[in-house]
C-alpha cells in the first residue's frame, strides 16, 4: 500500500471540518485536519486527511454523523 | 452586595465559567483560521459548545447555532432578515426595545398584542408574514405560552421568532416542540456566561440575509458570503471567550438542573409577593394568569422608584434596577413612568429576599 496515498474531504463550512475532527477522535480513526491544498481550491479553507486504506471507514463516519462535506478526493501528499 | 438585578446581568458566575475564560487567554486561537494547533483547539472547543447550545434548546442542527454580541445583535439580524417595509407583522407590548426598536425602523404594519394566543390569532391577517415575541418580560417576569403560539404560527405557516433573554438559563425551551423559526439568546443573564455574547438557532430552511459581511476564514474569493450556516452569518472574528464561557456554564446549569434553578427563583418570589400583598401602597406590575420568572416590578405610592433603587443601593448596598427597563410599552400599559424592579438569580437566598424586605420597611414605614 502506498503509503502517500490519502483520501482528503473539503467542506463547505469549517464547522463540518470541526464536526469530522471531533467524530473521528471519538471512534480513534487517523487523520487529520489540513489547509485546504491550492490544487482542490484557491483561497481558505479546511480540509480533512486520512490514509486511503481507511477510506470506508471514513465514508461512514461522514454518513453516521451527518457531516456535510464538498467533495472526496484519492491523492498523494 | 445583595444583587437583585440579574435580569441586567447575572453577577454571579460559576467558578468554573472563569477558570476556563482565564484559562483559554493563556493560548488563544482564531478558529476557521488556518490550520494551526492553537486555531483549531478553539475551533474544538466553539463547536463543542454550539452542540452544547443546541441540545440545550431541544435542536439537532449545531452548525445552525450562530454566534453573536447577545440578543440585541441576534434580532436585528432577523428583523432586517425578514422584515420588509409594509409587511405585517405581530408582536406584543411585553417586548423589549430589542425588538420594537427594529421593528418600528423597518416600517412594518405593527400589530402590537398583549401576548396571549387569543389577542395574537385575532390580529392574524391573510398577508400576516412573522410574529416576533418575548418568550418572558423583563418588567413583569410573565411568560407567553410560546408552545401554543408556535402551534398557531405552524398552521398558518407564520415565521416565528422568540426572544429568550430573560428565560434561556431559567425554564426549558424546546425549539422543535415550540416550532420556533429562530430563537435569540444572551449569554450573560441567566445563562451566566460573558457579557458580549449570544446568538440565535436557525429552525427553519430559509437562507437568512446576514446583518455584516466580511471574512470567514472559507471561499475566500467568493464576493458573497459563504451559503451554508454558520459561517454564513457569522463574519468576523467570532467572539471566542464568550463561547467558552458559555460552553462551561451550560455545563454548570446541566448539572444544577433547570427545575432547580426555576423553582428556587419562584420560591423566593413568593416571598416577597407574599410581603408586597400585606402593603396597600404598594403595585405590583403582574399578570396572574400567566406563569412567570423571579421578576418582580413595583412602585411604592409616593415615592420615585429611581429614590427607592438608590436608597437600597446607598443605605442598604442592595442592587435592584429602576426606570423604564427599555421596555416602554409594559409601562404605559400599566400607565407608569417607570418602576422599581427586582430580579432574582440563582445565587440568591432568602436571607437576602429578607433583608430587602427589612430595607423597604424601614423605607414605607
Amino acid at each position: 500500500m502506498n503509503e502517500k496515498a490519502k483520501i482528503l474531504i473539503s467542506f463547505d463550512s469549517t464547522t463540518q471540518a470541526m464536526a469530522m475532527e471531533k467524530a473521528c477522535k471519538e471512534n480513534n480513526i487517523e487523520g487529520r485536519l489540513i489547509p485546504l491544498p491550492k490544487i482542490i481550491s484557491a483561497g481558505c479553507g479546511i480540509a480533512w486527511i486520512s490514509p486511503i486504506k481507511i477510506k470506508e471507514t471514513i465514508k461512514n463516519i461522514l454518513s453516521k454523523n451527518n457531516i456535510s462535506y464538498k467533495e472526496i478526493y484519492e491523492m498523494e501528499i | 452586595m445583595i444583587y437583585l438585578d440579574n435580569s441586567a446581568t447575572t453577577m454571579f458566575k460559576p467558578q468554573t465559567v472563569i477558570d476556563s475564560v482565564a484559562s483559554y487567554l493563556g493560548h488563544p486561537g482564531n478558529p476557521g483560521r488556518g490550520v494551526n494547533a492553537a486555531s483549531l483547539h478553539s475551533g474544538s472547543i466553539v463547536y463543542e459548545t454550539r452542540e452544547k447550545i443546541a441540545k440545550f434548546f431541544h435542536f439537532n442542527k449545531p452548525s445552525n447555532v450562530i454566534f453573536t454580541s447577545g440578543v440585541t445583535e441576534s434580532t436585528n439580524t432577523i428583523v432586517n432578515s425578514i422584515v420588509k417595509s409594509k409587511d405585517h407583522i405581530i408582536t406584543s407590548y411585553l417586548d423589549h426595545n430589542s425588538t420594537l426598536r427594529p421593528l418600528y425602523h423597518s416600517g412594518c404594519d405593527l400589530s402590537i398584542t398583549n401576548g396571549s394566543i387569543n389577542e395574537i390569532e385575532k390580529a392574524f391577517r391573510p398577508n400576516t408574514k412573522a410574529i416576533f415575541l418575548n418568550h418572558c418580560s423583563n418588567v413583569t417576569g410573565e411568560i407567553q405560552d410560546i408552545k401554543a403560539i408556535g402551534k398557531l404560527c405552524k398552521e398558518h405557516n407564520i415565521f416565528f421568532y422568540v426572544d429568550c433573554a430573560q428565560t434561556a438559563g431559567i425554564v426549558d425551551i424546546d425549539i422543535t416542540e415550540c416550532n420556533i423559526s429562530v430563537l435569540g439568546f444572551t449569554g450573560h443573564k441567566a445563562l451566566m456566561g460573558m457579557q458580549g455574547i449570544g446568538g440565535f438557532l436557525v429552525n427553519t430552511d430559509v437562507l437568512l440575509e446576514p446583518l455584516k459581511r466580511g471574512g470567514t476564514g472559507i471561499h475566500s474569493f467568493d464576493k458573497d458570503m459563504p451559503q451554508s450556516y454558520p459561517e454564513h452569518m457569522e463574519a468576523g472574528s467570532i467572539n471566542v471567550p464568550g463561547i467558552i464561557s458559555l460552553n462551561a456554564s451550560i455545563e454548570y446549569i446541566n448539572n444544577y438542573g433547570l427545575d432547580k434553578i426555576y423553582a428556587h427563583e419562584l420560591k423566593l418570589r413568593k416571598i416577597l409577593l407574599d410581603y408586597f400583598d400585606t402593603k396597600k401602597n404598594i403595585t405590583v406590575y403582574k399578570n396572574d394568569e400567566k406563569p412567570a420568572i423571579g421578576v418582580v416590578a413595583f412602585n411604592i405610592e409616593g415615592l420615585d422608584a429611581a429614590h427607592v433603587s438608590d436608597y437600597l443601593s446607598n443605605e442598604h448596598n442592595i442592587a435592584i434596577r429602576s426606570g423604564a427597563l427599555c421596555a416602554p410599552l409594559v409601562l404605559e400599559h400599566y400607565e407608569i413612568e417607570s418602576c422599581a424592579r427586582v430580579s432574582i438569580g440563582i445565587a440568591n437566598t432568602e436571607n437576602e429576599i429578607n433583608a430587602l424586605i427589612n430595607a423597604l420597611e424601614l423605607l414605607n414605614k
